[in-house]
């Protein structure tokens, strides 16, 4: 996979909530490639459009203008049957809520998208458990969500967005509910399979310690993009010792860098 | 697909096992009513259907006493005139008619040796059998000179031989009947327990004769009631008229009085337990479907707070790639299973109170297979009916909302 592939085109797309006689704008026409392999961070403050813009990205929602093509495909006017499809064939999806279903085992957590494909259990169990290897979950195969810590929860939640082989990983907030250790342990995770799986990832963050992470940092504001900044040099997250980790989450949270 | 959407309802409907039970308690009583009434009502029609045929598809028979408003007649052999020259008179007179024959019954103690049973003893003439076609496996009946010379004779039922003779051979035995000693000429064979939970077989027959003066002191010529067989099924209408017509002039009826006896064609008999029991069985239908109406409610009350509940695993499931129909179909999976799950412990419950029923009372039972396959379809069918309103308001929730759902 080359760099200059694109894998999203946005050109103008706006999204406008009508509630009534409250119109509002929610993106003002945002226009936005992203190339296979990149790793892109979407920030800025609460309420600017990042969301909107992550589900309109991820096929859930259909922008009110302007035109999107997926993986080469025209996706901006699909029906909701055609969108759940490129949901299934083409995205991976991560939220910040972990969003797994309860009473149910890692193994079949990460096996439901495969399940939704009509494929065999034998073959969505063997992709479901090397998914899980990957993200480093193989001995927790049969444990369920509660019997999980957060970040490996996420990680399942990562498993199940990687087991269908998404041209795109989108995450909301990722790293919303994880303290900074596990924070540190996802953003790892994540940099690894873009590193070394090629993988392309997009991701929403308040923070900029998270957002430093990736290679490329896109700044929405009023539903516009302000800035789209590639980073010279990513950090490397790391997993720290718990000592050091709890000392330097304030002053990650204050967002110096 | 199928599989995985039963699998995650059970798991789903196991997760509020309470819940489950209580919501397809209406359905569970609505299939049990219908397996018990449909099992009770097909037995009470076989049991009058055998009935029928034990007492032959050509009999008629008549009482004295004209017959009530409600078709109930007058008590038997109250003694309003009819008599064995009637019975006779018939028999000769009424071309359509085959044979006829006068009958007085009473109770009476049988003994034989140390055994003794208390039966039903019958005086008749020897068309009595001819009527009821009623042939002997052992002996013969009594005949027209045993009736004359009011022989100490006696037919027995297969009733009887079981419980004075413990199934030995009675020919020649000599038996008590009352304070009458009688001698056993012939057995008769067995029509076994049928009719309206009575043992046809638990009777005696002596000579008319015999009975009026040695069993029941009943001088004269009154009877209780006669039998009258048609040549064919298909005289029946006109034996009837014209059993009717003779009765009113040897009784010297008015054109204007009422019969003094009542004629009842034993089709007519069958005809209206036939339609008290189609009532029953109606009325109980009908209780079944309020309670599968009331049941279907529920199951749409429950998967109704079910799509509520887990609108997030709803929101889920799209996100990840489940179409609309997919959501619609688990959550219809998840209403048919448990309104069959419903349905087959209905099932079950109407089965096991049929059988009790059955073996408690004098009622038969009859379990209707295709109607158990019914109920549970229904039942089924009901899951479909009810849970697609909530299956469809799954579907169409939106995916971002879902997931935002708290
Ligand atoms: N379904 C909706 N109906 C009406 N308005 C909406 C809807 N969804 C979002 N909005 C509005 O659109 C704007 C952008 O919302 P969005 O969720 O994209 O913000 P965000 O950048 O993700 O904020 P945060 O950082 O708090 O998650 C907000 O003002 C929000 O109120
Ligand atoms: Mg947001």
């Amino acid at each position: 996979m080359s760099e200059t592939t694109p894998v999203i085109e946005l050109e103008g797309i706006e999204k406008v909530y009508a509630q009534g006689e409250v119109i509002h704008r929610a993106l003002r026409g945002v226009s936005l490639t992203i190339n296979s392999g990149e790793f892109v961070a979407i920030v800025g403050p609460s309420g600017s459009g990042k969301s909107t813009l992550m589900n309109s990205i991820g096929c859930l929602d259909t922008p009110t203008r302007g035109s999107y093509r997926l993986a080469g495909y025209d996706v901006s006017k699909l029906d909701a049957d055609a969108r759940a499809l490129a949901r299934n064939r083409l995205l991976g999806f991560v939220f910040q809520g972990f969003n797994l279903l309860a009473r149910t085992t890692a193994l079949e957590n990460v096996e439901l998208p495969l399940v939704y494909r009509g494929m065999s259990v034998k073959d969505r169990t063997l992709r479901a458990a090397r998914a899980l290897a990957l993200v480093g979950l193989q001995s927790r195969l049969r444990n369920t969500p509660a019997q999980l810590s957060g970040g490996q929860q996420q990680r399942v939640a990562i498993a199940r967005a990687l087991v269908t082989e998404p041209k795109v990983l989108l995450a909301d907030e990722p790293t919303g509910n994880l303290d900074s250790k596990t924070t540190e342990e996802i953003l790892a995770l994540l940099q690894w399979l873009n590193r070394e799986q090629g993988l392309t990832i997009v991701m929403v963050t308040h923070e900029p310690d998270v957002a430093a992470c990736t290679k490329r940092i896109v700044t929405v504001r009023d539903g516009l993009i302000v800035s789209d900044e590639r980073l010279a040099r990513q950090r490397q997250a790391g997993v720290e010792p718990p000592e050091h980790a709890l000392k330097s989450a304030p002053a990650s949270q204050g967002g110096s860098q | 697909m199928i599989y995985m959407a039963m699998r995650l309802a059970l798991f789903s409907l196991m997760r509020n096992k309470v819940r489950a039970v209580l919501t397809v308690l209406g359905i569970l009583i609505g299939v049990a009513a219908v397996v018990a009434s449909s099992a009770i009502g097909a037995g009470a029609k076989e049991r009058i259907e055998s009935q029928f045929a034990s007492l032959g598809v050509n009999v008629l028979m008549v009482w004295p006493g004209a017959s009530a408003a409600g078709g109930a007649r007058g008590a038997a052999g109250s003694g309003s005139g009819l008599t064995e020259d009637d019975a006779r008179a018939i028999a000769i007179e009424v071309p359509s008619v085959s044979a006829s024959a006068p009958i007085l019954t009473a109770s009476a103690q049988v003994v034989s040796g140390a055994r003794n049973w208390s039966t039903r003893v019958y005086g008749s003439t020897p068309d009595y059998f001819r009527v009821r076609s009623w042939n002997t496996t052992d002996g013969a009946p009594f005949t027209e000179s045993d009736l004359r010379t009011s022989a100490k004779v006696c037919v027995i039922g297969t009733t009887i031989q079981r419980e004075l003779f413990a199934g030995e051979s009675a020919l020649g035995a000599t038996i008590r009947v009352g304070r009458m000693p009688c001698t056993v000429i012939g057995v008769l064979e067995g029509k076994g327990q049928s009719g309206f939970g009575q043992d046809q077989d638990d009777l005696i027959v002596v000579p008319m004769t015999t009975f009026r003066t040695r069993v029941s002191r009943r001088p004269g010529r009154d009877v209780g009631f006669v039998m009258v067989s048609a040549r064919d099924p298909a005289l029946m209408a006109r034996a009837e008229s014209a059993m009717t017509a003779l009765l009113r002039q040897r009784h010297r009826l008015a054109p204007a009085d009422e019969n003094d006896f009542t004629v009842r064609n034993m089709a007519d008999v069958v005809k209206s337990f036939d339609a008290q029991r189609a009532a029953i069985t109606t009325l109980l239908l009908v209780v079944a479907s309020i309670s599968l109406l009331v049941g279907g409610i529920g199951v749409m009350n429950i998967m109704l707070v079910s799509v509520t509940e887990r609108t997030r695993e709803i929101g889920i499931r799209l996100a990840i790639g489940a179409r609309a129909r997919d959501i619609l179909a688990q959550f219809l999976v998840e209403a048919v299973v448990l309104a069959a799950i419903g349905g087959l412990a209905g099932l079950g419950l109407g089965a096991g109170a049929s059988v009790i029923v059955g073996k408690t009372t004098e009622w038969k039972v009859s379990l209707q297979a295709d109607t158990a396959i019914l109920a549970v379809l229904v039942s089924g069918g009901i899951g479909v009916v009810f849970g697609f309103f909530p299956a469809r308001r799954a579907a169409r929730l939106d995916p971002i909302v879902a997931l935002r759902h708290e």
